[in-house]
């Protein structure tokens, strides 16, 4: 059973090397739309990417209106 | 494009006999009961098929429930859900029994959707699950009184504070049909005011039955047509083109519970889709995604293509010929499903060079242009011949003029038809300045060419609408920036200060007027991303000006906006003045 914190940094791995910021740039509570500069169609390809990575489905509705990390990492825990 | 009189398979029942979308959806749901009218697939799943016939069914069962707790004529009811099938369930449960649809946006948050709730006095809420759990957890919450609380999608023992299952509300026996005129209200749709004004738009079944006959004058359905539905059903383009338009000609609509691009793009070829909208936003999304699959061409098939694409071009100049572009670019149409005949954008405006893109290709998009106080769509492209620089002309019966033109001919947009909505609820200053003398003011910039059609140059009004086709007012989101330390601040969008003739690439940036000695540091720069970053990403400023006078005000107090802005526009340029954040 991964941490919260595990996962918090397995997202962020993830968004960094799919949008290709560095790791160190981005952090947990960051605005990820802001971080990535990305637009909400490719928030919906970072949750595909997550989904896969986690093995977990997240309905639209679960992130909507999810901004930051670490609400993403919550309601991907909530799913585990 | 093919008109409804040319073309044989339209069937669609005669608007122009009906008194209410209810008393048309009724006929139509008795015409076409054997024909798909809903189709709902979650990812790979298909969740239901269902016949008009089902729907009638399983809609006047809903009816019949909500008659028995005291629903009645007049009265309103509320939908917040993502598209689904039992989103237009639901609206035909509500014009059967002669009420009042407000279709709220479920993009917005809890506490916007109870003010709205509470604006527009709904007696009954048809919600999800998920929606109804954070309106349950809004601040005021216990004083929201909703006589009936409907959500769909309930896990099985959540705690759903009152409400009732969506399972749960059913009836038995037909229930009473209750007729309304057109002049009765139909629907309150919200164009915009989650912060600051509401503004109700009150649309009658007039309006929408002529809109519904214009709209499909042009571009008409027929049972067999599928109608990909992804802008949200709240909005008036989706619950027009995608509900309604579709319903009265016996057509179906194909509703998709995620919107993850790589969904939508197999939903096209599974379904064999005929039409969608799209927001320039998808529509960018889906040429990059096109523009990728040409490059990764190797050399000579690349080279191919690209000759195909400018024989294309050539043979389709003066006007479309869709099955001639099919046969040509087949790979391109087939991962389109081969059925698609257009695609509607508009709202935000589209930018010309993506709408040639498709084009060339043999997809016609057609761009047009409404807003929600006047229907749906006041102008549309017909293809005759296709037009990239504008967003079309005038639909039948609406008569559209240029106020005060200037020396280019550019002016506000006012339009006059009967799809125009009769006010806005509980705003009769509101409505004397939007509405005059019958002439509805867009509050958009726009010229007519040589040959009728509009182009539009930018806006009067203070607002932007996103790539994602957002209305966002700055006054709607200044409560996001209540208490940053400075003497006083105000939001607009760019361009209303610096009108520029575009409406490509619109936004909100907030102007500061400092105590005296203060200056802008870099704190300040982090609490103004830590309120932008608790708004929707739509409604986000981006830039900030600097201002060392007070502003003007009213008498009590208000900013006055349009005095600010010309002081700021004759103070500053744009470019010295607007620093990013």
């Amino acid at each position: 059973m991964r941490t919260i914190d595990e996962i918090i940094d397995e997202i962020l791995t993830l968004a960094a090397t799919h949008f290709k910021v560095s790791r160190e740039d981005i952090t947990p509570d960051d605005d990820f739309f802001k971080k990535l500069g990305i637009d909400s169609l490719q928030a919906l390809e970072l949750l595909t990417r997550l989904e896969n990575h986690f093995k977990v489905e997240l309905p639209d509705y679960e992130v909507q209106g999810v901004t930051d990390f670490r609400t993403l990492a919550e309601r991907i825990e909530a799913r585990l | 494009m093919m008109s409804s009189k040319s073309n044989p398979k339209v069937v669609m029942i005669d608007l122009s006999r009906q008194e209410s979308l209810g008393s048309a959806l009724r006929e139509a749901l008795d015409k076409f009961s054997d024909e798909i009218c809903l189709i709902e697939a979650d990812r790979e799943r298909e969740n239901h098929r269902l016949t008009y016939r089902q729907f009638k069914e399983m809609s006047l069962s809903l009816a019949g429930f909500l008659q028995a707790r005291g629903f009645k004529a007049d009265s309103r009811a509320a939908i917040i859900m993502t598209n689904q099938s039992r989103w237009p369930i639901s609206a035909y449960a509500i014009f059967h029994s002669g009420g009042v649809l407000v279709p709220l946006d479920y993009k917005l948050t809890a506490s916007e959707q109870a003010a709205l709730i509470r604006h527009c006095m709904a007696e009954v809420l048809i919600t999800e699950y998920h929606i109804w759990r954070e309106i349950t957890q809004t601040a005021d919450f216990e004083s929201l009184n909703i006589g009936t609380v409907i959500v769909t999608d309930a896990p099985k023992k959540a705690d759903l504070k009152g409400a009732l299952r969506w399972e749960d509300a059913r009836s038995e026996g037909e229930p009473a049909f209750i007729p309304r005129k057109r002049s009765d209200w139909a629907c309150i749709v919200y164009s915009s005011g989650t912060g600051g004004r509401p503004k109700g738009c009150i649309l009658t079944h007039d309006n929408y039955l002529e809109q519904c006959s214009s709209l499909t004058a042009l571009y008409p359905f027929w049972p067999g047509v599928r109608y990909l539905s992804i802008l949200p059903t709240n909005h008036a383009i989706d619950f027009m083109v995608g509900f309604i338009g579709p319903f009265v000609c016996g057509a179906s609509v194909v509703h998709l519970r995620t919107l993850r691009p790589e969904f939508v793009r197999e939903a096209f070829p599974k379904y064999r889709i005929t039409y969608v909208a799209l927001v320039p936003l998808i529509l960018k999304n889906l040429q990059a995604g096109l523009e990728q699959r040409f490059a990764d061409l190797p050399p000579l098939r690349r080279f191919i293509f690209n000759r195909l694409v400018d024989l294309n071009k050539a043979l389709t100049r003066k006007r479309p010929n869709l099955n001639l572009s099919r046969k040509l670019l087949k790979p391109v149409h087939a991962a389109f499903g081969g059925e698609l005949t257009a695609v509607f954008t508009g709202g935000a405006f589209s930018d010309p060079k993506m709408l040639q893109f498709f084009y060339d290709l043999g997809i016609q998009v057609g761009n047009g242009y409404g807003l929600t106080e006047a229907g749906t769509a006041i102008t549309l492209n017909d293809f005759n011949p296709f037009r990239a620089d504008t967003v079309g002309k005038p639909l039948p019966g609406m008569e559209v003029k240029i106020l005060n033109p200037d020396a280019d001919g550019i002016g506000q947009v006012a339009v006059r038809s009967r799809t125009i909505m009769s006010h806005y609820l509980d705003d009769p200053e509101l409505t004397a300045e939007t509405i005059v003398d019958g002439w509805l003011l867009t509050g958009d910039l726009g010229r007519f060419d040589s040959i009728g059609h509009l182009q539009l140059f930018g806006r009067v009004k203070n607002m932007i609408v996103t790539e994602e086709g957002k209305n966002v007012y700055p006054e709607d989101i200044e409560s996001a920036f209540e208490g940053i330390p400075v003497k006083e601040f105000c939001v607009f969008a760019a361009n209303y200060i610096w009108p520029e003739r575009s409406m490509l690439g619109e936004k909100l940036i907030i102007v500061l007027n400092f105590e005296p000695g203060q200056e802008f540091t870099e704190a300040l720069r982090d609490q103004l991303n830590s309120r932008n970053s608790r708004l929707l990403n739509f409604k986000r400023i981006s830039g900030y000006v600097t201002l060392d006078s007070d502003f003007p005000r009213t008498a009590s107090m208000k900013i006055k906006r349009y005095a600010l802005a010309e002081e700021i526009r004759q103070k500053f340029d744009r470019q010295s003045a607007l620093k990013e954040l």
